[in-house]
């Protein structure tokens, strides 16, 4: 129920004629003087507006503002019937819009937009500064557009929750068209709730997810792209384009063929080649994008006391786990975190794997063996002193069989650890068993020795490497991800159809999906699934 | 009967009913002939608010009035007298009634679907071309069942003499009258409907439907070299005064150019150096009724190319030709070039096919095809002469231009009733397309919407995805033309769905419905139908294990054949068509040919079928959205401006053609939906909000005074 209020204010700001604010705000500057300002504000409102004066408002002047842009707008009423009533509906809605769920950032950010937005404000936020003489009340809050304010909000009893610093973004100017204001607060959860709830508490309304957009759209601020945000458009587009030539090509032999020349099946074959291997590129993008928001788990695994915990300490440089002679001491799983390439890693150190009759080392086994089923990448880690024993043999063997119930294998690492115990030990079991792995590492958990290359080898095998350092342009979402896919899968029939010799016409047939598929990440062309997504993020 | 006058009463736009595919459903069958007293009822209306015309006779009421006699004019004709409706043919000419003033050919590319098409919905173009053919040949055979195409080589005579026969003989039946007449003015009513209209020898004919379809007639201006004249065709005058009436009536009119090659005496033409083209030893059907199909002698076409000499004469003389001189503005269609334009536009090409097409079994006449061009006449005959084979031609008929009135079909509905008077319908060129068959699809349904209209009932839409006459239409109405528009399969974004060898069980039904389908013709339809169902039942059935069949297939497809492969799994493996099953007495002696060709079709490309229909039903489920009549485009400041405007003019009836006006994006469509939704949203609340307000009227009537007192203020 409370989203459908919004609606009327949606259509309040589209329809507002863009003459009237600016006489109202004339008529404010009666009531507040310009107090000052920082230069840069100044320089800003003279671009924005034609105005030369700093806009101030008066929270009086608020209520009948709408009332009289509703009386003027003619065609409001065409479009809208009864929509007088709509003026008291309009809300003002209030959200957290920095992040939350992650590690606290050092500040947070509420943001009120609507009508009565200053209204609101004003109500909760006690401005710090030298005594005001010009017959304000210490109720009204009437503030300067994008002028800083710094202050405290009040919960409802008078007590402090926060200090904030207070920017006033007056309508139009400001990212929804309406009177937006903003409150930079301390970036801990606890204090951002307290602030959203006093705000509620004060007459604003929760916004929906997306809503501050959707009213930055409807007030024509933004147009969809924006909306959206096609970062990587140029690849998008340029796949998009070959897509359509192909098509061209193809298509107009099927309409004109005694005027064309013959198809080059060859250089058409080659064309869906390198636009398959640029998806591809693409989606390894894509993948980089996931992994550095859900990050890579790599699990430690390995006989006991052949040195995991070691390893993880002097990886996270920490003395996360505790390190005995004793064999089996790692009973549960320890995490440590690091970063590889940008990449946060969680770091996995488990029991030693080995037959036990301890019973809560038998939990340690079995809780190692779930980590590595789970875990993105594997390190197995044996003893450079004792080299490659049969247990080992057997430990690979059965993650091996664990693995292969799940369907991509998981790639392995295996590390030498303990190398300046033996230095002059004898290596070539390592070529025996290096079929089983991806990568081979020596180390030195004591010394550290080791751990670049190990982070370069988890990187090769991730496929970090492939992005060139810095060299990044884009971030793909998970909506433009599951285009790409669609596009992958669509060359990927295209080519069978080649394969198959199927008739020319059924070539057209995957290409136009992936051009179609491309067009829906880049905006040209619609689709239901955008519009429902929008819908769905906008309105429910 | 309730139901559909229910419909009739909302406004104007639900005359256009919408469905997934055809915009209406019939309750009953073979309604049209039993409704005849429907007809005679609105005649009785239409006489009494028309006593004042001194012309009064009885005679000249009728209840559909088709103005020309040409593909467009012939289609509507008829298929508006076939559903009782009585039907008034107007042409300048009786004796150029379907007159093939171009190619004589029928078919080709996306044309033939829409031969299949109108011969699907009892139309006559598929029928007469059957029986007319001189040669038949199917096209891009090996490149999938979409775009296969049949083409036939016409008598243009004899093509003319029988589609006047069936005219005639139709008037004879029932409900067909044919006039030479010139129309100059529409006669309107109170209501911006259409009453009738009024000859250049001052008659005046009145219907509550009529159709247009000039051709190339209003205000026509042919061009040899620098020299014109007022001509609709060589040797025929065109029609004055109907352009000013209809632009005085507040249409928009623009122009547009089309071209013919010269014809040369085929008794002249040295073909013995020349590539014969023969046609196909087994001849294909445009019509889905065995009874048209008869077989004939098929004669040859040659091909011959453009030479050296050929090239050098155009350059040297491209300020004589019309569109490199810059005398003739109207755009001409970029698919049908001029031999000039397609020298001048690939400069690197040397040689040009050029083919030389019979026009008749008894004229010596012979098509040039690919070679029309503006040059004077002087100079034609030099260029012929340039032509491999042609060295010692005499030329009969000069090649020339035609300049025309067209209306933009943004002015019409997809039922092809214009937007501004009620009951005026527009078909073929006046609508800006060129051809013989766009010409027929519009036809036959202009006449069926022009009868249901004087018969009160709902007009027939049929959507985009539903068959190449509805994109066809689709796209006449929704995008701005620049030239002629002549169908091609590319127009159709799910093509795989509109086959040829499919027309029939896409649009029989609905042909059936509407009444233009009769008991024969429709148990022909369903006995079709069964085999082929049938027959794929049995090949999914029947299992075969190694033998010659097995062997055969392993070896054609390259593909191992299992142990108890069923048929169906045989016919689905690459170059394995149902002959190979045939050959092997695997077949079904019960299916003809066609028939054979919908199983194979069916079966082998199924995967590829159903993704399609997968992707039409996403599509469609969007597309399908009807947008109100009323909404205030300029209004919404978060479409773009060219947007705004497009939509305004063109006043689209579905979010997809919205979606296709050229100049709006996809970010204007989604902006446009978002709008839609938004107001939806409204007004729902408002009716909330006034059921709350009356109930609180109701109880608290005192709180309710001084708010609208505020509101007022």
């Amino acid at each position: 129920m409370a989203l459908l209020p919004s609606f009327r204010s949606f259509i309040t700001h589209i329809y507002r004629p863009a003459a009237a604010p600016l006489l109202l705000y004339r008529a404010s500057i009666l009531f507040h003087k310009p107090k000052l300002s920082i230069p840069t504000c100044i320089n800003l409102s003279f671009l924005v507006s034609s105005s030369p004066k700093p806009k101030t408002r008066n929270p009086l002047a608020s209520s009948k503002d709408n009332t009289l842009v509703f009386k003027k707008d003619e065609r409001l009423v065409g479009v809208t019937g009864g929509s007088e009533e709509q003026t008291e509906r309009s809300t003002t809605i209030a959200a957290i819009v920095t992040s939350m769920g992650g590690p606290p950032g050092a500040v947070g950010i509420v943001r009120l937009s609507g009508p009565s937005a200053v209204d609101i404000v004003g109500r909760l936020f006690r401005p710090v500064k030298k005594k005001k003489s010009k017959g304000c009340g210490s109720t009204s809050w009437r503030p300067t557009s994008h002028v800083v304010e710094y202050g405290v909000v009040l919960d409802h009893q008078g007590n402090v929750i926060d200090e904030v610093l207070a920017v006033p973004m007056l309508a139009p100017r400001s990212y929804t068209r309406e009177d937006v204001v903003e409150l930079q607060c301390h970036g801990s959860e606890v204090c951002l709730r307290r602030v959203l709830r006093a705000c509620l508490e004060a007459g604003a309304s929760l916004a929906e997810p997306g809503e501050f957009t959707l009213r930055a759209f409807l007030n024509g601020r933004l147009d969809l792209s924006q909306a959206e945000n096609g970062g990587f458009s140029s690849l998008v587009k340029s796949l998009r384009v070959q897509c359509i030539e192909l098509l061209t090509e193809i298509e107009a032999r099927l309409d004109f063929d005694d005027e064309m020349p013959p198809l080059d099946l060859n250089l058409i074959i080659d064309k869906i080649q390198s636009m398959s291997q640029d998806v591809k590129n693409a989606l390894e993008t894509a993948n980089y994008d996931k992994l550095l928001q859900s990050g890579l788990q790599i699990a430690i695994v390995g006989r006991p006391n052949v040195g995991k915990s070691s390893l993880l300490n002097a990886w996270s440089k920490s003395e996360r786990a505790i390190v005995t002679e004793i064999a089996g001491t790692t009973r549960d799983v320890v995490e440590a975190s690091v970063t590889v390439c940008g990449i946060p890693v969680t770091l996995l150190d488990t029991a030693g794997i080995r037959e036990t009759d301890d019973i809560v080392e038998k939990i340690g086994v079995e809780r190692s063996e779930a980590v590595a089923l789970g875990a993105d990448v594997i390190i197995m880690t044996v003893s450079a002193v004792d080299g490659w024993t049969s247990e080992d043999t057997k430990l690979l063997h059965r993650i091996q069989s664990n693995k292969k119930s799940t369907e991509s294998p998981t790639p392995m690492i295996l590390v030498v650890n303990k190398i300046d115990c033996a230095p002059s030990a004898s290596t070539e079991w390592i070529n025996r068993e290096s079929y089983s792995f991806s990568k081979h590492i020596f180390t030195c958990a004591v010394t550290g020795q080791g751990i670049q290359d190990l982070e370069k080898a988890i990187s090769e095998i991730v496929g970090l490497n492939q992005i060139p350092a810095g060299g990044r342009k884009w971030t793909v979402n998970q909506r433009q991800c599951e285009q790409l896919v669609r596009t992958k899968e669509a060359l990927v029939m295209l080519k069978s159809s080649i394969e198959e010799e199927m008739p020319l016409d059924f070539w057209t047939i995957d290409l136009r999906d992936a051009a179609l598929a491309l067009g829906q990440i880049s905006g040209e062309d619609i689709s239901e699934e955008i519009l429902s997504n929008i819908f769905g993020k906008f309105y429910f | 009967m309730a139901a559909l006058n229910l419909n009739l009463n909302f406004s104007g736009l639900t005359r256009h009913l919408f469905a997934p595919f055809f915009s209406y459903s019939l309750r009953t069958r073979a309604v049209s002939f039993r409704r005849a007293s429907c007809f005679s009822r609105r005649l009785s209306l239409v006489s009494a608010s028309a006593t004042a015309s001194p012309e009064w006779k009885c005679d000249e009421r009728f209840d559909v009035i088709v103005v020309g006699g040409g593909h467009a004019g012939c289609e509507a004709a008829l298929a508006s007298a076939r559903l009782g409706a009585k039907t008034l043919l107007l042409t300048l000419n009786i004796d150029r009634i379907a007159w093939q003033p171009c190619n004589p050919a029928v078919g080709g590319p996306a044309k033939s679907q829409l031969v299949h098409e109108v011969d699907a919905l009892g139309g006559e173009i598929g029928k007469i071309a059957d029986r007319c053919y001189l040669q038949k040949r199917i096209l891009n055979i090996s490149r999938g069942p979409a775009v296969r195409a049949l083409r036939a080589q016409t008598d243009k005579r004899e093509y003319a003499m029988e589609m006047k026969n069936i005219v005639e003989r139709q008037g004879f039946t029932a409900n067909l009258s044919i006039r030479e007449a010139m129309v100059t003015d529409i006669l309107l009513g109170k209501n911006d409907n259409v009453e009738g209209v009024h000859t250049f020898f001052g008659m005046n004919f009145y219907a509550s439907s009529v159709v247009l379809t000039t051709g190339t007639f209003m205000s026509g201006k042919i061009w040899v070299g620098r020299t014109s004249m007022p001509a609709g065709r060589a040797g025929e005058s065109a029609s004055h005064g109907l352009t000013e009436n209809l632009q005085s009536l507040g249409f928009e009119t623009d122009r547009l150019k089309t071209g013919t090659p010269a014809r040369v005496d085929i008794r002249t033409v040295d073909f013995s150096g020349l590539e014969p083209q023969h046609g196909d030893e087994e001849v294909s059907w445009f019509s889905f009724d065995p009874d048209f199909h008869i077989e004939r002698e098929q004669m040859c076409c040659y091909l011959t190319r453009t030479t050296k000499r050929t090239h050098q004469l155009i350059k040297e003389n491209l300020h004589e030709t019309p569109t490199y001189g810059g005398w003739v503005e109207a755009k001409g269609p970029r698919y049908c070039p001029s031999i000039e334009d397609k020298i001048v536009r690939f400069q690197d090409k040397e040689s040009h096919q050029i083919f030389l097409e019979p026009e008749g079994r008894n004229v010596p006449e012979l098509y040039v095809q690919g070679f029309s061009t503006g040059l004077p006449e002087t100079l034609q005959l030099p260029l012929l002469r340039s032509l491999p084979g042609l060295e010692n031609c005499s030329m009969l008929r000069p090649a020339y231009a035609v300049e025309y009135d067209f209306l933009p079909a943004h002015q019409c509905f997809r039922s092809l009733m214009t937007k501004q008077i009620e009951g005026l319908f527009f078909s073929g060129q006046i609508n800006g397309t060129t051809g013989y068959e766009e010409a027929a699809a519009q036809g036959i349904l202009s006449g069926i919407n022009a009868a249901r209209h004087s018969d009160g009932k709902c007009l027939i839409v049929l959507e985009r995805e539903s068959s190449y006459i509805g994109t066809l239409i689709d796209d006449l109405v929704t995008k701005d033309l620049r030239e002629p528009y002549r169908m091609l399969t590319s127009r159709s974004e799910h093509r795989l769905l509109l086959r040829s060898d499919n027309a029939d069980s896409r649009l029989t039904p609905l042909g059936r419905e509407i009444g233009l389908i009769d008991d024969r013709r429709w148990k022909i339809y369903q006995d079709k139908q069964h085999r082929v169902s049938e027959e794929k039942k049995r090949l999914k059935t029947v299992r075969i294990s190694g033998g010659d069949l097995a062997a055969d297939v392993a070896q054609l497809s390259g593909q191992p054949v299992k142990d108890s492969a069923t048929l169906e799994s045989l016919l689905k493996k690459p170059h394995i068509p149902y002959k190979v099953l045939d050959k092997h007495g695997f077949g079904n002696e019960m299916l003809n040919r066609m028939e054979k060709e919908c199983v194979e079709v069916d079966i082998k490309y199924e995967g590829f079928i159903m993704r399609q229909q997968k992707q039409l039903q996403q599509m469609v489920h969007q597309q399908h959205r009807p947008l109100p009549q009323d909404l205030d485009y300029y209004a919404m400041t978060t479409l773009s401006l060219e947007a705004r405007e497009k939509l305004s003019k063109v006043r689209p009836q579905t979010i997809g053609q919205a979606s296709r006006v050229g100049g709006v994006s996809p970010a204007d469509i989604t902006a446009l939906l978002i709008i839609l939704e938004a107001n939806r949203r409204i007004a729902h609340e408002q009716r909330r909000h006034h059921m709350l307000t009356s109930v609180r009227a109701d109880s608290e009537q005192h709180s309710e005074v001084p708010l609208t007192e505020t509101v007022n203020s």
